[in-house]
């Protein structure tokens, strides 16, 4: 894998000079703010920002959050900062509770963002020579458009397949040699799968994948590592990540070296804080994700809260690059839970289940309260009769599953093991927590 | 030498060893000799039946988790000490017993035992040794 950088003078600013241009952006970002956007006077105003009061980055703690209730309250149009002739482009979230979120772009601000998600296409691999697949649904998504625009800056040779008609999408990969897919991780597995179900027709040599650019859903190492090892093409997989409300994808993505998701901190101004109290945590520690869109201008975004979970590193990379890079995330705000004082994640424990063979994906995390402590026990299909002969060998599996757990979470937890199909099985998304600790 | 055992993963639910059982009910297969080893949240239910290999495929297509294993099971005189003696037999060898279940039979004074050990072929040597009568599959399944 060649190591590319799309903007040296960007990627590979001192952190100096880069807390420098973040804050003069920040300055005129509030200035801008203030002049322009009737929801962010008002409420700039309230908490008595101005900003000429911002003389250090961390001033920025005095700028109230926005949440993406306020983008739905004031739905359509409420937040847009320019008058429409200036409107390029608008995007919208699904809106699955309520009201769609809407964002929208001036010229200046698809360009920025073509130059964020180029960065992260040169980080993944790509050059003006590679054929690139974008299998991600066109159209209110941001995520096709965004990688198309970026892709095409950098001269790549896009082909908007779209997602879905996956015989069409095989036959175009093997026909043009298609080098390049962009899109979810969980896509690019199930083609993977398909090619392989037609592999006495065509076999696998006649795919040319070499770099998967996968985002809009997280994905662990191991799936990634399923991926790569399902197709057997030499594909080499990167984790990229964004949002609409933040443009889209590019807002950060991983390098050859796939150590942390590079930020584009000249764009983005990250924090991390404690969802419950709001408190901004120190530097490396771990939280939700706040960010400040410091270059858009169209439908500004001040401390938004991502509501996903994760940690950033500040240290220069292997690839040259000084940016910070946040960790892939680590889960949802929304589904934390605490036990006995400790945050847990679902994906945490799904990451201790994955790969065993013994048991099904499937688990379910019930917590209780007994004798004014929580007590957190996770149950697990036990599909592997092999096991039976031995009672030992099914408390080994309960006792490696609960150091498995334990080594992740810090905390020791039951495991039970329970008969296969006897969990819920959702079609949507999956509730993995029973909580029983408020019943009596 | 050795006969076909059931182990089938019973969760502790109230009614669960009467729906296994039922499984097995109706598909025709009749029950030679049955244990159930339990802790407080699961157990291992361990059977002999007259048809192994059906009785497997029903219960896992009910979704069960189920393995089949080779046991072994030997005719013993039903009196006092038949059974220390036997044993005494296979622990001289030092032979590792698992776990074993007995049950009488329909003839006078004879006992069946059920017995997963460490070593078959050495456990079956002691146990011929000592002049124990190991059955085949068919004539256990047709008790």
């Amino acid at each position: 894998m060649e190591n590319r950088i799309f903007n040296k003078e960007m990627e590979c600013m001192s952190r100096k000079e880069m807390e420098a241009l973040q804050l003069e952006r920040l300055k005129s970002l509030v200035d801008y703010c203030e002049k322009n956007s009737e929801f962010y006077s008002k409420r700039l105003a309230k908490a008595g920002v101005t900003a000429d009061k911002i003389k250090c980055l961390s001033d920025i703690e005095y700028i109230p959050y926005t949440t993406k209730a306020d983008l739905r309250d004031t739905y359509p149009f409420g937040m847009i900062s320019v008058p429409m002739e200036k409107i390029l482009r608008i995007h919208a979230s699904s809106g699955t509770t309520g009201n769609p979120t809407v964002v929208a772009y001036t010229r200046e601000d698809m360009e920025h963002w073509s130059e964020q998600v180029a960065r992260v296409a040169v980080a993944a691999g790509a050059t003006e020579r590679t054929i690139v697949q974008i299998c991600f649904g066109y159209g209110m998504f941001t995520g096709a458009l965004g990688l198309h625009y970026g892709l095409e800056k950098i001269g790549a040779v896009v082909v908007p397949t779209s997602s879905g008609n996956t015989e069409k999408q095989l036959k175009f990969m093997r026909d043009f040699g298609t080098d390049a897919i962009v899109a979810t991780p969980s896509y690019c597995m199930y083609l993977a799968e398909a090619a392989r179900g037609m592999q006495d027709k065509y076999p696998m040599d006649m795919y040319k994948l070499k770099y998967g650019i996968l985002g809009s859903e997280g994905s662990t190492p191991e799936m990634r590592a399923e991926i790569e090892r399902h197709w057997g093409t030499g594909i080499f997989c990167t984790d990229n990540y964004g949002m609409s409300e933040l443009n889209g994808p590019g807002m950060s993505g991983e390098c050859i070296y796939r150590d942390g998701l590079h930020i584009h901190e000249d764009h983005f101004y990250c924090e991390v804080i404690d969802s419950a109290s709001g408190n901004v945590l120190d530097k490396g520690e771990t939280g939700e994700l706040v960010v400040t869109n410091l270059t858009k201008r169209g439908l500004p975004m001040l401390r938004y809260r991502t509501k996903d979970i994760t940690n950033i590193n500040y240290e220069p990379c292997k690839c040259g690059r000084t940016s910070a890079r946040m960790h892939k995330i680590i889960g949802r705000s929304d589904d934390m839970i605490k036990v006995r004082g400790v945050n847990v994640f679902p994906s945490q424990v799904e990451s201790a289940l994955v790969g065993m063979t013994e048991i099904s994906p499937n688990y379910l995390i019930v917590l209780r309260r007994e004798n004014y402590s929580d007590s957190m026990e996770v149950r697990v299909e036990l599909i592997d009769g092999g096991l039976l002969d031995r009672y030992s060998e099914l408390v080994a599996l309960q006792k490696r599953i609960q150091d498995n757990i334990k080594n992740i979470l810090g905390i020791a937890i039951k495991v039970t093991l329970v008969e296969p199909n006897s969990i819920e099985r959702f079609t949507g998304k999956a509730k993995r927590v029973l909580d029983l600790r408020n019943e009596k | 030498m050795y006969i076909k055992q059931l182990s089938v993963f019973v969760e502790n639910k109230d009614g669960r060893l009467a729906e296994i059982t039922t499984i097995i009910a109706n598909a025709g297969i009749d029950i030679r000799a049955l244990s159930i080893a339990d802790t407080t949240d699961f157990g291992i239910l361990r059977l002999v039946v007259d048809k192994p290999y059906d009785a497997e495929k029903v219960l896992k297509d009910a979704g069960l988790t189920v393995s089949l294993t080779d046991v072994i099971a030997v005719g013993i005189p039903d009196r006092p000490g038949g059974f220390a003696e036997t044993i005494t037999a296979v622990a001289d060898k030092e032979v590792g017993v698992e776990y074993m279940y007995a049950f009488i039979s329909r003839e006078h004074d004879r006992a069946y035992l059920i017995m997963r050990v460490a070593d078959n072929e050495k456990a079956i040597s002691a146990l011929e040794a000592h002049g124990c009568d190991i059955l085949d599959g068919e004539s256990v399944y047709s008790i």
